[in-house]
């Protein structure tokens, strides 16, 4: 939803800090899951990240999610899919140039950036999305993959 | 291979890479003449909707002895017209020096890394990584919009190859296609206060020069540029301005109302408005601009951009005297 979209970006910190204390237990919770019965409960957890994120994020489920990266604003959102925005298209009033109802994603994404403990993490080069995650629960892979989602160096090298 | 099958351009082809050097990342004119440390010229064309190579030969005739390199637009404001890989190419082979323009609009990785070598492979040595304007500003707008990479993850893919000589996929090339790479910035729109981590952010992907979107608004440039020399950006690549004529006051209110990202001021408008001559008038202002982007501390050259007026720019720049009487390489020089 748009409005709750937005809400999120500008209390981008009250966010911050409820993401970072739950993704360990989610994480976490996910791992044990996998162990007790595998994947067999794979389709209502990515069912309930859709939900969960849809409401709160405007989640496009992409699989890739770096919302903590950009100020709690999905960049899916952007006509352009841009994951290293904005592009220089954005009108005056910051709306987006596509559709000059909406709010520039990545205006919105800058200035939820600035409010967060971890502000500079909009700096680090995303690469485009894999799109064959698209669809797929990112909580799920997270938790495969070695659990180590914290701040990576500024200058890390690109790994598309 | 059969050494007589080797293809070798013929030696005294002006659009012969230029001998190798190691400080240089392409064997191009542009790249040494920023290098050098002269204050570039470049402009763009606007590819024809034709599939006569004379065309091309024609618009780009009009640049001759006044600009260092010719941006070749791809699909410009997502409207269809001959591909800027094939003008690019034309113009390498006469000797022009190309800036290959690849827009993330209409291609994915795919068909953009086949792009960047198959230029590379016919003599174009510059790429600027765009976005792209979305289909619905264009004269197809029920497309299907790509967008699988964007400017940033654009200028890495280029970086890999080049320099790690590899597809993103890991598969190595044979030989790695040797472009300097540049991207674009608008430091005239919001985020105002964050372009520069923007600029920032597209260094650290690769961008080696960048072109800016046209800039009428002196005092908001200076205040970006001043962070950019502060965050030592100017050290890490060349900047150029983006310059343009006005036909009138009319053109000027239609641009800043139509197209996304041109800010123009009041101030200009009414100057132009209350000119007699107000054709004359915007291209006084343009003279005016470059000079004072060549004033600017960190700012390498100046892209002309003249939609329509292209046969005024050799004029233009001659009249800023921005090149301190530099001629560049034009074919017959």
């Amino acid at each position: 939803m748009y409005s709750l979209r937005r809400f999120a970006s500008r209390h981008s910190r009250a966010y911050e800090t409820v993401y970072n204390a739950s993704s360990p237990i989610i994480l976490s919770t996910l791992r044990v899951i996998n162990k007790l019965v595998g994947e067999r409960l794979n389709t209502p957890i990515t069912w309930l990240e859709a939900k969960v994120k849809g409401v709160l994020f405007d989640c496009k489920m992409c699989g890739n999610c770096v919302l903590s990266s950009t100020g709690m604003t999905c960049p899916m959102n952007c006509p352009k899919t841009i994951r290293n925005g904005p592009c220089g298209g954005v009108r005056e009033n910051g709306n987006c140039e596509v559709n000059a109802d909406m709010k520039c994603v990545w205006v919105d994404a800058w200035d939820g950036a600035q409010k967060m403990q971890h502000s500079r993490e909009i700096e680090l080069i995303q690469f485009a999305p894999n799109q064959q995650h698209q669809g797929s629960s990112a909580w799920i892979r997270l938790s495969k993959e070695s659990a180590n989602i914290k701040l990576q160096d500024i200058e890390l090298e690109v790994k598309p | 291979m059969n050494a007589e099958l080797e293809f070798h351009p013929p030696v005294d082809n002006p659009g012969s890479p230029l001998p190798e050097n190691d400080s240089h990342v392409s064997q191009g004119r542009f790249e040494q003449v920023l290098r050098a440390g002269h204050f570039a010229v470049t402009s763009e064309i606007a590819p024809p909707d034709s599939a006569d190579a004379d065309q091309v030969y024609q618009r780009a005739q009009l640049f001759d002895g006044a600009c260092d390199a010719i941006n070749a637009t791809d699909g410009s404001g997502a409207n269809c017209h001959m591909s800027s890989v094939a003008v690019c190419a034309l113009l390498s082979h006469v000797g022009y020096s190309p800036i290959l323009q690849i827009s993330c609009r209409d291609k994915n990785r795919i068909a953009i890394q086949g792009d960047v070598l198959g230029a590379a492979a016919m003599g174009v040595c510059n790429v600027l990584a765009l976005t792209g304007d979305d289909v619905s500003a264009g004269d197809h707008p029920e497309a299907k919009p790509v967008f699988d990479l964007d400017s940033i993850s654009l200028l890495s893919t280029i970086r890999i190859m080049r320099d790690e000589s590899r597809f993103l996929s890991g598969r190595k090339l044979d030989k790695a296609p040797k472009v300097f790479a540049g991207s674009t910035i608008n430091p005239f729109v919001p985020p105002i206060e964050n372009r520069v981590r923007q600029l920032q952010k597209k260094i650290n992907a690769g961008a080696e020069f960048i072109q800016t979107q046209y800039c009428f608004d002196m005092p908001a440039l200076k205040s970006m540029m001043q962070q950019a020399v502060d965050l030592g950006l100017t050290e890490r690549a060349f900047i150029l301005a983006g310059v343009g004529t006005l036909a009138s006051a009319n053109t000027a209110r239609w641009l800043r109302t139509n197209v996304p990202g041109v800010h123009i001021p009041d101030h200009i408008i009414e100057r132009l408005e209350g000119a007699k001559n107000q054709k004359a008038e915007g291209q006084k202002i343009c003279v005016e601009l470059m000079q004072e982007c060549k004033q600017i501390e960190g700012i390498s050259g100046v892209h002309v951009m003249a939609y329509r007026q292209e046969k005024y720019v050799a004029e233009i720049v001659k009249e800023s005297g921005v090149l301190d009487g530099r001629k560049p390489w034009a074919p017959g020089y």
